[in-house]
């Protein structure tokens, strides 16, 4: 029952944050959105492990856990030197 | 029902609804908050605050079980992460030139001309 009750309360939390993803004036809002929501993705997982009583799910949310955190430096790392693989970053004032 | 498992009970109760409370609020935070430097705050009571209390009350549930060290395991990461999440976007946002609308020179860094003209007229003397 109360993982029914944190699971709603955790939806409702993740509708308002896609609402701010969908309306974020800039770049950097989306990015937090994204992040927040993954962070409530993982809660979602370990509860709904609980409330069918499988716990296993928690191996799902860890694996969450730690993409959300990668894909959110890879996110900011792209739009900051628009490369992600070894190509340098392109130096100030460098001739070209 | 023993005294004591009403007791767990009681204070897993007490812990959910609590972290339900602050991820609700997080999230309201990031709606509702005027500017991108205000949201930061409203994020990482979701991150903190209500990754904690939920996952306590969790573990509380569960007991002195695999599933209790998996829990600890998450939370700590979660615990180190978010900070470290918000505090890259944040530099981000700095670096990009995205500035907080009424605490110009705030920051320590000369504050320059905003990206967008439309974002706030008044900065634009």
């Amino acid at each position: 029952m109360m993982f029914a009750v944190a699971i709603i309360a955790v939806f409702i939390a993740m509708i308002l944050v896609l609402v701010r993803l969908y309306g974020g004036p800039t770049l950097y809002d989306r990015v937090i959105a994204v992040n927040s929501f993954g962070t409530h993705t993982v809660l979602l997982i370990g509860l709904i492990g609980f409330l069918t009583e499988r716990p296993d799910f928690l191996d799902i949310a860890l694996l969450y856990a730690l993409i959300n955190f990668v894909g959110t430096i890879a996110i900011l790392k792209f739009f900051r030197y628009r490369a992600l693989g070894d190509t340098p970053p392109p130096q100030e004032g460098a001739e070209q | 029902m023993s005294i004591l498992a009403t007791i767990v009970e009681v204070i897993s109760w007490a812990f959910m609804l609590s972290g339900s409370f602050f991820v609700i609020i997080g999230a309201v935070g990031t709606l509702r908050f005027p500017d991108f430097w205000a949201r930061l705050h409203a994020i990482s009571i979701t991150d903190s605050a209500g990754v904690i209390l939920l996952f306590t009350g969790m573990s509380i549930q569960a007991g002195f079980t695999l599933i209790t060290v998996k829990l600890i395991i998450i939370g700590v990461f979660l615990f180190i992460t978010g900070p470290t999440a918000t505090h890259a976007i944040a530099n981000a946002a700095l670096v990009s030139g995205l500035r907080p609308k009424e605490a110009k020179g705030f920051t320590g860094v000369e504050p320059e001309p905003l990206t967008k003209p439309d974002a706030d007229p008044a900065s634009s003397e």
